[in-house]
């Protein structure tokens, strides 16, 4: 079962590695995880993927809250009210001649996604969207086109309503 | 106003937070540090022989005294040797500031000489860990690790100081009442309220209760309540290893260890609990046995501190998070405060089936005339120290033979490596309880395979006049393993006999120290009554014992709690 956890900690040297370490010695998977500073920068916030059933991502949650820079671990799945999510895309892909141009163009406006950078023979397309449009999307775009590369955020996610991950 | 160095200051601060012992081991990288140590008049040094036996010292001390124990190592291999006494003491939630060198700050990453990421290589095995980046950080990060060993559930702490942060040429006002703040960690003490008027209810319903104490409550201070609670209810009382001595071993309703090597019992008590009142403990895999089978007929109410120990492995009915001695006030108080009154004629029923099982009196073994057996030895010394001495031991057969028949009347008397399972863990933490304990009497009991994985520390012993009393059961084989291998490998004996011992007396004369060998049971009594009796000095009594004894009874494996092999004599 998909899970995303969202972790306050004491922005420090080594408080990420904490959280990476925790989970690889606990024998769970990290499929991809954001950290940034929030609007206090002493304080980062990680969104961190995972899969495992209720019982697992208790445990692990119940491990971060251990970790002494750990200020508030809160699983996302736990809010009735439901969460916000987002991930971001860049593919670059190859873009040779007028069809093919207007294809991807096409496709893009029917995502909402954006290009971003153009070449004679390359566009930078960005895409905005929950983890499973963008695979649709990554998906459409690779039957038309030859994608060079691509790469994802991972997941950031928020409580919808008043429900607020505080310090 | 003085300004002071780094070094000064780490000094300084150690003598503020009332370090009186430091066990440490010089180098390259703290010789600042033990610079400004010569001018500490309320600091002594200890010089271990080896920084792992140093860091158990600390180890041994913080176990023995309840106080934080305290090492001071170099960079680099000072720092790694140290790792498996930091994953000891992690293990078994013991108090531990372990001060590391660092190479100085602008070499760190460069592969300097002597450098190690000290702090990644410890990251699994601290409770939490500081790499100093100013001279000003040594106060601040002394003061907060000293603060997190000791709360909540304790453990180790690793504060790593780069050399350019002690060195002479950077000199601060030292802070004087500098407050420990840490918004992200508060260990909550206090129990949940509702959860206690539970507790209390099932307790005044329990037909088949156990009362199970662990470390968790030698840590806490809980002995006096655990007591008092056995004592009112009736109750039954098992301990885990690391438990032993919190409910007197020489009490009536004491059923012995449980687990893999705990005694008929206790186990079968378990097994047929109803209600299992657990304090302070972490349901490991040499207590439960099956955790499909533990305890299916219990109710389990779980007090620990630490959330994360609760349902991590047995699945708790009944989770209480607090601190075991609070928890236990709390809960005596709501039976007061409701009138919950012991009918201790209630659990007649239960004692005279606790009293039947053990009839079948499962410690008990065959003694022989002319072959020393090793529970004779624990059973010899706990009664030429009146049960009252502080033991160490190390890991195997011996330290089960001392669970067993060494009956703890008090807690932070056995010092055991519980969690980890550390050989070469008891030599360094006798010497370090009877550094923090000198009028104590304090005896190893160790085996011929473990004692010689930190030996060195006989050296230490004579150079600071530690006069520890070391009963040696040796068998001349790592007796434990072969235990294994003789009930579960076919008999295939694999690289367990040790043929080529030294003669441990000579050693021990070599060292500076007394040692005399035993070979038979009737000159047992005596020998560890001579070697008591020598009270200035450390004693290594060689005891020639049986090499095929078996510790029984022992759980069979993948079963339930009372499924276990019984001694067939």
């Amino acid at each position: 079962m998909r899970q995303i956890i969202s972790i306050l900690l004491e922005n420090e040297t080594g408080a990420l590695s904490r959280v990476v370490g925790l989970f690889s010695q606990r024998g769970y998977n990290i499929e991809n995880i954001t950290a940034a500073p929030t609007e206090d920068n002493t304080i980062s916030r990680i969104t961190i993927l995972t899969q495992g059933d209720n019982v697992s991502v208790e445990r692990i949650t119940k491990q971060l809250h251990k970790l002494v820079n750990v200020i508030k671990v809160s699983s996302l799945e736990d809010d009735s009210q439901g969460i916000v999510e987002r991930e971001i895309l860049f593919i670059k892909v190859q873009c040779i001649g007028h069809t093919l141009r207007e294809e991807i163009k096409n496709l893009c406006d029917i995502f909402k996604a954006e290009i971003v950078d153009v070449t004679p023979e390359l566009y930078i397309l960005q895409y905005v969207n929950t983890s499973a449009e963008i695979d649709r999307f990554l998906k459409a775009i690779a039957e038309q086109a030859d994608v060079i590369e691509t790469v994802r955020s991972g997941v950031c996610g928020i409580f919808r309503g008043d429900h607020a991950l505080h310090s | 106003m003085t300004l002071m160095s780094g070094a000064q200051m780490l000094v300084r601060t150690l003598e503020d937070l009332g370090v009186d012992h430091l066990f440490g081991y010089p180098g390259g990288a703290v010789l600042d540090i033990y610079d400004a140590l010569l001018d500490s008049k309320k600091i002594h040094h200890v010089l271990g022989r080896h920084e792992q036996g140093v860091a158990h010292e600390a180890d041994g001390y913080a176990r023995a005294t309840g106080r934080v124990g305290v090492c001071l190592v170099t960079s680099g291999p000072g720092a790694t040797n140290t790792v498996t006494a930091i994953a000891t003491a992690y293990m078994d939630s013991i108090p531990l500031v372990v001060i590391t060198g660092q190479v100085g700050t602008p070499l760190i990453g460069s592969d300097a000489f002597q450098e190690v990421d000290t702090v990644g290589i410890t990251r699994p095995i601290v409770k939490h860990s500081y790499l100093c980046q100013s001279p000003l950080d040594i106060p601040k990060y002394l003061r907060q690790a000293f603060y997190l060993a000791a709360s909540g559930r304790p453990g180790p702490v690793v504060v790593d100081v780069p050399k350019d942060c002690v060195g002479p040429s950077r000199r601060f006002e030292y802070p004087e009442d500098q407050q420990v703040v840490m918004r992200s960690y508060n260990p909550n003490l206090l129990g949940h309220r509702g959860q206690i008027k539970r507790a209390a209810k099932l307790l005044s319903e329990a037909k088949h209760p156990v009362l199970m104490v662990g470390g968790g409550a030698v840590i806490s201070k809980a002995a006096d309540k655990v007591r008092k609670l056995a004592h009112d209810f009736n109750l039954p009382v098992t301990s885990t290893l690391m438990g032993l001595g919190v409910f007197p071993g020489t009490d009536r309703q004491f059923l012995g260890m449980l687990g893999m090597h705990g005694t008929y019992e206790a186990n079968e008590a378990m097994d047929k609990a109803d209600l299992v009142l657990a304090l302070g403990v972490r349901f490991d895999d040499r207590v439960t046995n099956s955790v499909q089978k533990f305890c299916p007929a219990a109710k389990i109410v779980h007090v620990d501190i630490d959330p994360a120990s609760i349902s991590k492995t047995v699945n708790a009915d009944l989770p209480i998070v607090g601190d075991v001695d609070t928890v236990l006030g709390q809960l005596l108080e709501t039976i007061e405060e409701q009138g919950i009154v012991c009918d201790k004629d209630a659990l007649e029923g239960w004692w005279k089936q606790i009293e039947q099982w053990r009839h079948l009196d499962c410690l008990r073994y065959k003694s022989d005339p002319q072959l020393i057996q090793p529970q004779d030895v624990i059973r010899s010394l706990y009664k030429a120290t009146s049960g009252r001495a502080i033991i160490a031991t190390d890991v195997g057969q011996h330290q089960m033979f001392v669970a067993q028949h060494y009956q703890f009347d008090e807690p932070r008397h056995l010092l055991t490596s519980g969690g980890l399972g550390t050989m070469g863990y008891g030599f360094p933490a006798a010497i370090g309880a009877k550094v923090g304990c000198p009028d104590e009497t304090v005896c190893l009991v160790t085996g011929d395979g473990s004692f010689q994985m930190n030996i060195q520390e006989l050296s230490c012993c004579l150079e600071f006049n530690i006069p520890v009393k070391i009963f040696l059961l040796d068998n001349h084989t790592l007796g434990m393993v072969r235990q294994w291998q003789r009930m579960f490998y076919r008999g295939r004996i694999s690289s367990t006999s040790l043929n080529s011992n030294p003669d441990f007396v000579a050693l021990a004369k070599a060292y500076g120290h007394e040692g005399f060998r035993v070979e038979k049971p009737g000159e047992l009594d005596g020998a560890i009554r001579k070697a008591l009796a020598m009270k200035d000095k450390l004693v290594i009594v060689d005891v020639v014992c049986n090499t095929d004894a078996m510790v029984l009874p022992m759980q069979q494996m993948r079963g339930s709690m009372g499924d276990m092999f019984l001694n067939e004599d």
